[in-house]
């Protein structure tokens, strides 16, 4: 560095870059810093619940047995959303990126972003005051009917508030996260293949089949996965509708609990080991919803250098 | 229509084997009508028409393509049904919810000091009496207000900088290097921890450092920025990504040096993105509950100190109105107030979203992109 007359400028100008550069840094450092200590925190605060001698720990036989039926809870309310969304996401991103007028397209978008914006505690009031009572004789129904399955056996719960609303709920907030990255997806599509396949004939259904979704699997497979994180985390919906219990086969009776509505309906009250027990119950929701989430990155950065798709 | 001038319309060869323009009215004329029969019989309700109705315009359609058209139509008009049917359930919930929110928070809302008092000192003996018809439902969510402010505040003033400055490391000063490539990595992972999850690490952060049981505003405030920072720093990032390098390279030719060129022309180029995407950010974390939850406790007196003792705020306020009633007996009071408490909590989320499109609109460059 010579400091010649034309370079040399006053010294805050020099330390101004240096300060600058430096906050930024820190700033993105800080940022690493927060993830590792979410994880470092979670565990050093999580450790008593590993080690302390199972009769101590709530149901009296050790953390990983009171772990593992929330966790299926967990998987089962995620897998009954996702079972919702994900057909009904994939056909609303092809509304609108396809099917609608080109004019509305926009506003259609933005309609369903609004689904996004809606807090989760009013979705949960929603589903608990609204939605399982207007859905409880759909399961009576059910359990009268197709009881010989054991996801529908009955008794059927007179209130709704089974793990099946709760699913119903989580699925309506996760429609418009997969909405939105299937609809970014779909729009990518390479023009050139579409219309090659409208002009050989193809109906418009075709032409979907054929170029739009074989382009935006990928895409759509991390979309879902970034849609099943939500759904795995998600604490409101799954507290306030479920009437939660222990792990049932049934989805139309009350019982089943997840991770996320444990911690909120336990943490409050909870004191000494119980708050251990319920820190390394997030710590165990962390690992699934980072290990999730990071398998729907690497899908989409795969994908990327080709598709375009991110 | 037809370049033909002869007025006769005949259909020419190249339409025959297609349904008539007025084909999908028809049909959806008579399932209106048979789903109204249908309905008639086993009691009628206006959900069950529709669905009805919207099942049988599908199958009469796609029938009667298949019968004139032939299968591959067929198929395309049962997919363009099974798309629009998707649109119209996906609607279905947004309408159900602000209607549900708006009957039941109405009233709650225009009750008289309903946004000017707190719950303290409110018991189930008012709320008894407020059932029976004796007394007015009294209580409000004064105090939930001023805590969701006060910590969606403090949660903002932490996130931005670092957010803005990790934004303006990852696109000024990052070039590609494996931390900025580590930085983003994270970022993304960030965004999807469980909101109860970042709740969960606040607290155990404050317990390990502060004391067990410290629930405040802050550690709350600290809990919603791990939320918000991820969202900041994607959104800035990709607004300063759009500013043309030629500004940039304009101002290094004046000789300004980089950290007062990024201050003075970069940011100033992408103000009314960062700003629309940080109002966004707001209006995400500002409904959050399960964070809250289990930081900041419930209180049902006014706290203005957001760094010491249990705090309300407007999520946790509808939680816990809706599971544990004031009065156990009668939950009819606590339900107007938390349904009132949810209409104000849409308002303000909206009125967020609102502002987030305006400051995107109004304060754009005017010239550039």
């Amino acid at each position: 560095m010579t400091t010649t007359s034309l370079t040399s400028s006053r010294g805050a100008g020099r330390a101004g870059d240096k300060v600058f550069s430096g906050a930024a840094l820190a700033a993105g450092c800080l940022i690493l810093a927060v993830l590792f200590g979410v994880a470092l925190f979670l565990v050093i605060q999580a450790i008593p619940a590993f080690t302390a001698p199972a009769a101590d720990i709530q149901g009296g036989e050790g953390f990983f047995a009171y772990i593992w039926p929330i966790v299926i809870g967990t998987l089962i309310a995620a897998i009954i959303a996702l079972a919702i969304a994900t057909p009904v996401s994939i056909g609303v991103a092809l509304f609108i990126s396809h099917f609608a007028p080109r004019g509305l397209a926009s506003g259609l978008g933005y309609v369903i972003d609004l689904l996004a914006a809606i807090p989760s505690v009013v979705y949960g009031a929603w589903g608990a005051a609204f939605l399982a009572p207007q859905i409880s004789p759909a399961y009576g129904w059910l359990a009268a009917n197709m009881g010989w399955l054991p996801i529908f056996q009955g008794p059927a719960s007179a209130t709704g508030k089974t793990i099946l609303t709760a699913g119903i709920v989580l699925s309506v907030m996760v429609i418009p996260i997969i909405t939105s990255l299937s609809r970014e997806i779909f729009l990518q599509t390479p023009k050139l293949h579409e219309e090659a396949a409208l002009a050989l004939g193809a109906t418009r259904w075709e032409m979907i089949k054929m170029s739009v979704l074989p382009f935006a699997r990928p895409g759509i497979i991390s979309a879902v996965m970034l849609g099943l994180g939500r759904a795995l985390g998600e604490t409101m919906a799954v507290a306030l509708v479920l009437s939660s219990g222990a792990l049932t086969a049934s989805l139309i009776q009350s019982g089943n609990q997840t991770i996320a509505a444990e911690i909120a309906l336990n943490f409050p009250e909870a004191s000494g080991l119980k708050v251990s027990t319920l820190i390394a119950a997030g710590l165990v929701l962390f690992v699934i919803t980072l290990a999730v989430n990071m398998i729907a990155r690497w899908i989409i950065s795969r994908h990327k250098e080709f598709s375009g798709a991110n | 229509m037809t370049s033909t001038p002869t007025p006769v319309r005949k259909r020419s060869a190249l339409t025959k084997g297609q349904l008539p323009k007025y084909a999908p009215y028809v049909v959806l004329g008579v399932a209106l009508v048979l789903g109204a029969a249908i309905l008639a019989l086993i009691g009628f309700n206006a959900f069950g028409w529709g669905v009805v109705s919207a099942i049988l315009f599908a199958a009469g359609l796609v029938g009667w393509s298949a019968a004139v058209e032939g299968s591959r139509k067929a198929k395309d008009k049962l997919a363009t049904c099974l798309v629009v049917g998707a649109f119209l359930v996906a609607l279905l919930p947004l309408i159900s919810v602000i209607w549900t929110v708006m009957v039941n928070g109405i009233p709650g809302l225009l009750n008289p000091g309903f946004l000017g008092t707190s719950m303290n000192g409110v018991t189930g003996v008012f709320d008894n009496r407020a059932a029976e018809g004796t007394g007015p439902v009294v209580g409000g969510i004064y105090h939930a207000l001023i805590g969701t402010l006060q910590i969606t505040l403090l949660a903002t003033v932490i996130s931005v900088p670092v957010g803005l400055l990790t934004a303006i490391y990852l696109v000024e000063y990052g070039n590609d290097r494996p931390l900025a490539r580590a930085i983003t990595f994270f970022v993304d992972v960030m965004t999807g921890i469980p909101s109860i999850v970042a709740g969960l690490f606040a607290a155990a952060f404050f317990f390990a450092v502060v004391g067990p049981g410290t629930k405040t505003g802050a550690v709350a405030a600290v809990a919603l920025s791990v939320l918000m920072i991820p969202v900041v720093v994607r959104s800035s990032e990709e607004m300063l990504k759009i500013v043309p390098n030629e500004l940039r390279e304009a101002a290094y030719a004046l000789g300004v040096r980089k950290w007062r060129t990024i201050l003075k022309v970069v940011i100033p180029t992408a103000i009314s993105g960062i700003a629309s995407g940080v109002t966004l950010a707001i209006a995400r974390v500002i409904g959050e509950t399960a964070p809250i939850l289990v930081t900041a406790g419930f209180a049902t007196s006014i706290n203005n100190n957001v760094f010491g003792g249990w705090m309300a705020s407007l999520p946790t306020f509808i939680y816990t109105q809706i599971l544990n009633p004031t009065s156990p007996s009668n939950p009819d009071p606590s339900s107007q107030r938390a349904w009132g408490a949810a209409l104000v909590l849409i308002i303000l989320v909206m009125l967020l979203n609102l502002g987030a499109r305006l400051i995107a609109r109004v304060f754009a460059p005017k010239a550039g992109r």
